[in-house]
């Protein structure tokens, strides 16, 4: 299992694979919207952000609509390039 | 659970989130069905107004007055309401059960994309109805419903662009046959709708 090497710890977590998923084909998405696509607390989803965040995957950026603070989170070129070598090493497994 | 199993359950967590982030999924095939019977019963309603008062030896002849166009439009418009209606209502029932908001940024994207082609092409048969057109109206308004649809089945249901490519064919047949645009306004939004409704309610449920 050689090939394992290149998998990325940052995506061993379902959680984590999900947002950087969703942002591999959004530009952006708000925090609100991601807990409502993947189904998670406000805390989780904070913390797996956190994990992404130090990992300079994902960057974010503050809004306001309206009165509301709104976060948007997108990824950075980094971890859209960690991610496509993760998905490469999954797909090498079934070859 | 051994390894392959999780890469596999890893690969399918990928390919649902970049579907659901991007398509709206909960498109409700019922409420193509329902609208597809309302056009049929639109069509009937249109058509004996149109064809009223005809003695039955003579040939045929639309009879369009301000008054049938009056009437016409009204028709139009409920069938829009109800069609409009029950897909809101179906379509949030669907999002429910799901465990999804109905007006999500899916929801948004689907209907900016679906609105553009759409209302371009309902401003152009305005224009050409006040000039007199009528003809090419019918025929047109199925091409540009085609062509919204093509446009918007990117963020939703992959049905939707069939649909959206037999609404063009139909649009074009019907400007080869000009006269014939009630039977092909019936056989696009009526038995097109109610097809493709059943096939996604069977693949996709609800």
């Amino acid at each position: 299992m050689v090939l394992l090497k290149n998998f990325d710890k940052a995506f061993e977590n379902k959680v984590r694979l999900g947002i950087m998923s969703a942002l591999m084909v959004n530009e952006s998405l708000d925090f609100t919207h991601l807990k409502e696509l993947l189904n998670v607390t406000d805390g989780n989803l904070a913390s797996h952000m956190k994990t992404l965040e130090q990992n300079e995957y994902v960057s974010f950026s503050k809004e306001f609509a309206g009165r509301k603070p709104k976060t948007k989170y997108s990824a950075t070129n980094n971890g859209k390039a960690a991610f496509r070598k993760h998905l490469q090493a999954l797909e090498e497994l079934f070859n | 659970m051994t390894k392959e199993q999780q890469h596999i359950e890893d690969i399918q967590t990928i390919k649902e989130m970049m579907s659901k982030s991007t398509q709206f999924m909960s498109l409700s095939g019922i409420s193509g069905i329902l609208a597809g019977m309302y056009a049929l019963v639109a069509a009937y309603f249109a058509y004996s107004s149109i064809y009223s008062n005809q003695t039955y030896l003579a040939y045929r002849k639309a009879d369009i007055t301000s008054e049938s166009i009056t009437s016409l439009v009204l028709i139009a418009m409920v069938t829009l309401i109800l069609s409009i209606g029950s897909g809101v209502f179906f379509s949030g029932r669907k999002a429910k059960r799901n465990n999804e908001t109905l007006w999500n940024e899916q929801a948004k994207r689907l209907l900016i994309n679906l609105a553009i082609p759409l209302a371009t092409g309902g401003l152009l048969c305005l224009i050409l109805l006040a000039k007199g057109f009528v003809g090419i109206v019918a025929p047109l308004t199925l091409i540009f419903y085609g062509l919204a649809l093509v446009n918007a089945s990117k963020y939703t249901l992959t049905e939707v662009r069939g649909l959206g490519i037999l609404e063009i064919a139909l649009g074009l047949i019907a400007m080869q046959f000009m006269g014939y645009g009630l039977l092909f306004w019936a056989i696009g939004f009526g038995i097109l709708h109610i097809i493709y409704g059943i096939s996604m309610y069977l693949k996709h449920g609800a």
